[in-house]
């Protein structure tokens, strides 16, 4: 069969019109796309290594093999990596939105090639496509969905994210270096400052190329090469600019006007960005008030009370509560050194590790596990007070976890138990 | 030809590409089939495989004909005018249709990016979360909206008299 000879309507490539298509075009977008993925995918890889997955109960995801790799405990300095790593993750993710969508349009009428494959190499290449589309895809949706709260997806968010982020970066990297070589090529094909000086009237199609992306038959352009590189790098300005302020203390938090987590609570000291209320959880007031006793487990088990708590030397460091879901904050938090209470339970800082466990009876969370290095640091703490004030009921009241560079939901709130572990370094 | 030559040649024309070619995809399938067997592993499998194949044609094959389709309206509008018999003779003006596409394309990227808090679909976890409501989503959305075709529509009074200047 002839080339072009298939199916009608887009098979045929007289079918796709748009004068901009082209191999210069695609790879522009394909390489700002490259930068952009790698630094999305380290982040993303770290976000796991930052959860310390060895840690008892801080990783349940069954028969995760080697894809629940292990590589180093998680720093404790500086204190604001993971807010600048995670929310990298996620606003630049979302500043990439339009470039993916510019690229997956600048090449789709090679979805509908006829004949599907001239070659095995070619059916091969194909397969890895769908691999390379599908998993861009599922990554972007997942992601977007779960920043969102919006849980409409029939698994759980955080395995099918890391297990779906392997296989697009297995279709990513030999994407890349089979097509690499010939994206560079293309790209000083043509001259960028010229293409930002050229107006619409001079705007001309691609000379044809191999791979068909140049259509055979041009219809007249609409818009310049630069009007479309100015419109899919607005987009990415717009989601930028939209979101990148809840990542933000002070006024510029107000600019995250599209985004979940930029919003104002007030003015007074517990009046900052709340992830999970009480009331979702199953936490009320009559359990966290005067009956509340912190179990400390550790070479014996002792019951404190919050006046007890109190009456410890207490500490007080402006930490940054940093969330997965990208947004982070800081507050100032006082309270009792968790190497204090390591020792109090008979173990040395420096040597033990500890398991808090919330009052929470619901959701993902209740417990989570933190390394002899996140004990020792000085500045972990069970903190009993933010910004000069008792903690509010939906901020962990009687009391809660802060632990520098941890991820948000390693900050346990309304902690019950504190179990300390003997741990070698 | 060397022996080694010709079997390069027989091998590239028999496959297609070089060998190192078919190695890369082997390791990437590796890898990739791996990482599926860990999602069965985790119980997630059919779940993960729906969504999979959702992604993979989700642009191509329902986003693109509904903002190809809504484009085409788009560049319509322009020729409304000449339809209507109110076209003015002469003179060069600058064209309408990028500055309704721009905004209309920017704006419907913010929704399809953000429609569960804009459509308020995630209200009751939203709710739970943050302890807030998701109601100044759909306000604030229209309000860019309208900001964006507000900016493109005073860049095309700004583009259509700066045409009409005679010394143009």
């Amino acid at each position: 069969m002839r080339a072009g000879n298939g199916p009608p309507g887009p098979f045929r490539p007289g079918f796709w019109r748009s004068p901009l298509r082209g191999p210069w075009l695609t790879s522009v977008f394909g390489l700002v796309l490259l930068v952009g993925l790698v630094i999305v995918a380290v982040t993303g890889l770290l976000s796991y290594a930052a959860y310390e997955p060895r840690l008892p109960g801080n990783d349940m995801t069954p028969g995760k093999g080697l894809l629940g790799f292990y590589l180093f405990d998680w720093p404790t300095h500086p204190a604001w990596l993971y807010r600048v790593t995670q929310g990298t993750h996620v606003v630049l993710g979302l500043t990439l939105v339009p470039v993916l969508l510019a690229k997956l349009w600048s090449v789709i009428p090679k979805l509908f090639e006829w004949p599907p494959a001239r070659s095995i190499a070619q059916a091969v290449d194909r397969a890895s496509l769908v691999l390379l589309v599908g998993g861009a895809g599922f990554q972007f949706a997942t992601g977007i969905l779960n920043i969102q709260l919006f849980y409409v997806f029939p698994f759980s968010f955080y395995p099918a994210h890391l297990y779906g982020a392997w296989i697009f970066l297995a279709a990513l990297a030999v994407h890349v270096a089979v097509r690499l070589p010939r994206a560079i090529r293309a790209v000083r094909s043509r001259d960028l400052r010229r293409e930002l000086r050229t107006r619409l009237a001079d705007t001309r199609p691609e000379p044809p190329d191999p791979n068909g992306l140049v259509p055979a038959d041009p219809a007249p352009p609409t818009m310049s090469r630069r009007g479309v590189l100015a419109f899919v790098g607005g987009g990415s300005v717009l989601m930028f600019g939209l979101s990148a302020g809840q990542t933000l203390d002070g006024p510029l938090r107000r600019t995250a006007l599209l985004a979940p987590h930029g919003r104002e609570y007030g003015t007074g000291p517990n009046d900052f960005q709340v992830n999970k209320t009480a009331a979702s959880l199953g936490v009320t007031a009559a359990e966290a008030g005067d009956g509340w006793r912190l179990a400390v487990v550790g070479a014996s088990r002792i019951h404190l009370s919050r006046a007890d708590l109190l009456a410890m030397p207490l500490h007080t460091y402006a930490l940054p509560i940093a969330c997965v879901e990208g947004w982070s904050t800081e507050q100032v938090w006082t309270g009792v050194r968790l190497a204090d209470l390591a020792r109090l339970a008979g173990l040395p800082p420096g040597a033990a590790a500890v398991t808090a466990r919330s009052l929470q009876r619901v959701g993902y969370f209740g417990q989570a596990s933190l390394s002899t290095g996140q004990v020792a640091d000085p500045r972990s703490l069970l903190a009993l007070r933010v910004n000069g004030a008792d903690l509010s009921l939906d901020h962990g009241f009687p009391a809660r976890i802060i632990v520098p560079n941890a991820p948000g939901v390693h900050n346990t709130k309304w902690v019950r138990e504190l179990e300390f572990r003997r741990e070698g370094r | 030809m060397t022996r080694r030559g010709r079997g390069a040649s027989r091998w590239a024309s028999a496959y297609g590409a070089g060998p190192w070619h078919l190695l890369g995809l082997a390791a990437c399938f590796a890898v990739a089939g791996y990482a599926a067997t860990r999602v069965v592993g985790a119980g997630i499998g059919m779940g993960f495989a729906v969504w999979f194949v959702g992604a993979v044609i989700f642009h191509d094959l329902v986003l693109w004909p509904l903002y190809s389709a809504a484009d085409t309206a788009i560049r319509s509008l322009p020729k409304l005018p000449a339809r209507l018999g109110r076209a003015r003779p002469a003179g060069w003006r600058p064209a309408v249709v990028n500055h309704v596409r721009v905004p209309a394309g920017l704006s419907c990227l913010l929704l399809v990016v953000w429609f569960p808090l804009i459509m308020r679909g995630a209200e009751r976890n939203y709710r739970g979360a943050v302890g807030l409501s998701t109601s100044p989503y759909l306000g604030r959305w229209l309000l860019i909206t309208l900001v964006l075709f507000g900016v493109s529509g005073l860049l095309y009074a700004v583009r259509r008299w700066a045409a009409r200047r005679p010394d143009h």
